[in-house]
């Protein structure tokens, strides 16, 4: 299997996290989503890495799983916040910012 | 050519100017009234004395000139302000001094009812009219000229409209000012033209400029006729007569000074000031004629259906200034001007005196009077004068200046208005004898009320007899004078001229004599005789329908078309425009759905297409 299976996959993954952000109504499943865009791109890094000989590209994939479980966190307690606030973890109801 | 002495002139000005400012800016003692009317006495009495001085010192020919630089350009003076006395100004100076101060005197009585500020007020634009027809009068240069013209025509609409809460006065008002305006857009046409081609506006200048021969005729006859298109409507010459008869709302004394002895008198004195401009233009002279003979017919023939004291007299002035005017259009302005200074005296007294009866009978309109001569004997005595003098009888006031224009006339070589104006002597006669006779002869009306009328008609109170005496006495004395001692005439009158002018005058006075004090003649046959010319006449000949005609249509109907321009096109373009990006805004607002998920769609999308555009079309 060649570098271009693996960016394939991680094309594939994009497609699939941004597509679960920008359809899913509820909040938790944004985050998911967001999770596998996140780890898309840390299947490039790493496929590169791979392919190129190149240690820096895990290096990094470990810093940004990391960026990662800190993002995660932060967005879970916004999201119990919003709950306790709105009583509602709707993206849909979620419209303050409409004009 | 003497040099005299203009000091004399110009305080009579400002001694005007003195009055009007005290009374204008000292608010408190215009409210007072009559104290306001005795300081605005006192300033007329000290001009007329500075006037008939001025005129003494002039008298023999000197001029002189007093002149302040005004408008500096370039280095230059572009207009002067200041006074120009010779003996036509100052004469004509103490005449406007005498009228004013008289009518001062004689309005303390007439306006006795008014309320003090209304009072105050009165005196204030009494004193503003006489300032400003003195600036007219004294004028060195037509800017100073046109100023005052124009401060006349405002006295003038200020004075009409004195009981401005009376509809017909204010309507009388504004239409005296419209009418007169139309005319002075002439004027000023004139005078800037006569700029551009003089590069002056001081009239000794361009006298002189004149009589050098150094000004192209070419393209003159435009500019005479337009200065006279600004008298004519100041001299209320036909068609632009239509204000005056209206403008007789105001009050009575109002009328004797502006609208009989001065103001209208205005249009007659450009003409005499600028002479031997229109001496030029002939042509211009020959429509100045005729126009003004016509006039005189017509205001005449006017002025025998009236019913009205004041409208008679009113036509009767039209009618008069026609006369001056053809004098003038014949080219011999001095005779126009000695009727002015004649006509200015005794129809003063006539307004005055009609003021008179108005003031003791409370009513403007003949049938109301009758038999006045017994209960004011002088008041129908000064009329009478006032009458004989208009009728241009042997002795009195206007016989000697009527016949100079009759002869200056016929010596112009203009038989058709001659013919004319001998007819209008004869209409002036009967319409004004008729006035006499229906209101101081003949029997008094039936009283409707039975005893409970209040009306006791008697003679006026001093300060109203004062001013009708002086005016009388002064019109007995200039006729007298000039009967016996003819002045040196400037052209051949026939011998017949004296007999055919004072037989037409008593043919009118026996016409009228017969026709409604004797009634051998029924009025009623008399007015179904001239069946088709009465009714014209009791419609005013439909001129005042044909203005009202043009108004409706040109200037009304210009109104709409811009007015439907201005709201359909010009504020049509900008409600689109507006509207449309108000339905625009409210259209892209629906896309801020508030929804973070729309914002990172729109976010991807975006980035989806920089990145295609990038690779197709960077590549």
């Amino acid at each position: 299997m060649g570098l271009q299976a693996y960016l394939t996959l991680a094309a594939i993954v994009f497609s699939i996290g941004l597509f679960g952000v920008v359809t899913r109504r509820n909040t938790i499943s944004i985050l998911l989503g967001v999770e596998l865009m996140l780890n898309s791109v840390n299947i490039n890094l790493v496929a590169f890495s791979r392919f190129s000989g190149d240690l820096s590209g895990m290096v990094f994939t470990v810093f940004t799983i990391c960026i990662t479980v800190v993002e995660a966190a932060l967005g879970l307690a916004i999201v119990i916040l919003l709950f306790r606030v709105r009583r509602t973890a709707t993206a849909d109801h979620l419209d303050l910012l409409k004009g | 050519m003497m040099t005299g002495d203009g000091t004399f002139a110009l305080a009579a000005l400002l001694l005007h100017a003195l009055g009007f400012l005290t009374l204008a800016i000292v608010a408190p003692l215009r409210r007072l009234g009559r104290p306001a009317a005795f300081f605005s006495i006192a300033c007329a009495l000290g001009s007329l004395a500075a006037a008939v001085t001025a005129w003494q010192r002039h008298m023999g020919g000197a001029v002189s000139r007093l002149v302040w630089q005004w408008l500096p350009s370039q280095g230059q003076t572009l207009a002067t302000v200041g006074v120009l006395a010779d003996s036509d100004s100052t004469v004509m100076l103490s005449l406007v001094a005498l009228v004013a101060c008289l009518v001062q005197i004689y309005s303390l009585a007439y306006l006795s009812d008014e309320p003090a500020p209304s009072f105050g007020r009165y005196f204030t634009y009494q004193s503003l009219f006489a300032f400003s027809m003195m600036g007219l009068v004294l004028a060195p240069n037509l800017a100073q000229l046109f100023i005052c013209w124009e401060l006349v025509g405002v006295s003038s609409y200020l004075l009409i409209g004195f009981w401005y809460k009376k509809p017909e006065a204010a309507r009388a008002a504004v239409k005296a000012f419209w009418i007169t305006k139309a005319g002075d857009v002439g004027l000023l046409i004139g005078i800037v033209l006569l700029w551009r081609l003089t590069g002056t506006f001081d009239l000794t200048e361009m006298r002189v400029l004149v009589e050098s021969g150094a000004l192209p005729v070419a393209g003159l006859s435009i500019i005479t006729f337009c200065l006279y298109l600004g008298a004519a409507g100041k001299s209320a010459q036909f068609p632009m007569h239509i204000w005056l008869p209206d403008a007789m709302e105001g009050p009575t004394p109002v009328s004797a000074l502006i609208h009989a002895a001065t103001m209208v008198t205005a249009g007659v004195y450009l003409l005499l000031r600028t002479e031997w401009l229109f001496a030029l233009t002939p042509d211009v002279l020959l429509i100045v004629a005729w126009i003004g003979a016509l006039t005189a017919l017509m205001a005449a023939i006017l002025a025998c259906v009236q019913d009205d004291i004041k409208r008679v007299l009113a036509y009767s002035t039209v009618s008069q200034l026609g006369y001056m005017m053809t004098a003038i259009g014949a080219g011999f302005a001095s005779a126009g001007f000695f009727h002015l200074l004649t006509h200015g005296l005794f129809k003063a007294l006539l307004f005055l005196g009609a003021g008179a009866v108005i003031h003791a009978v409370h009513s403007n309109d003949l049938p109301h009077m009758g038999g006045l001569a017994r209960k004011m004997p002088q008041t129908a005595i000064v009329f009478l004068i006032g009458t004989l003098s208009l009728a241009g009888i042997p002795l009195f006031g206007g016989f000697l200046s009527k016949e100079e224009i009759l002869g200056a006339v016929w010596a112009g070589g203009l038989p058709g208005p001659f013919i004319i104006l001998m007819i209008v002597a004869f209409l002036t006669a009967f319409y004004m004898f008729r006035v006499v006779f229906l209101a101081f002869f003949g029997h008094p009306p039936a009283h409707d009320h039975g005893h409970g009328s209040h009306t006791h008609p008697h003679d006026p109170p001093a300060a109203m007899a004062l001013p009708l005496w002086v005016l009388a006495l002064l019109s007995m004395a200039v006729g007298v004078y000039f009967t016996f001692t003819h002045p040196e005439p400037e052209f051949e009158s026939p011998g017949w001229l004296t007999p055919a002018a004072v037989s037409a005058a008593l043919a009118g006075i026996g016409l009228a004599w017969l026709t409604y004090e004797r009634k051998i003649i029924n009025a009623a046959s008399l007015a179904a005789a001239f069946g088709p010319i009465r009714y014209a006449a009791i419609h005013r000949f439909w001129i005042d329908d044909v203005f009202e005609g043009i108004y409706n249509a040109v200037l009304l109907g210009f109104s709409k078309v811009v007015g439907w321009l201005d709201r359909y096109i010009v504020d049509g373009v900008l409600n689109v425009v507006s509207s449309w990006t108000l339905s625009s805004g409210d259209d892209l607002r629906t896309i801020q759905t508030g929804r973070v998920q729309d914002y990172v769609y729109g976010v991807a999308v975006g980035l989806l297409i920089l990145l295609l555009w990038a690779r197709w079309a960077l590549a």
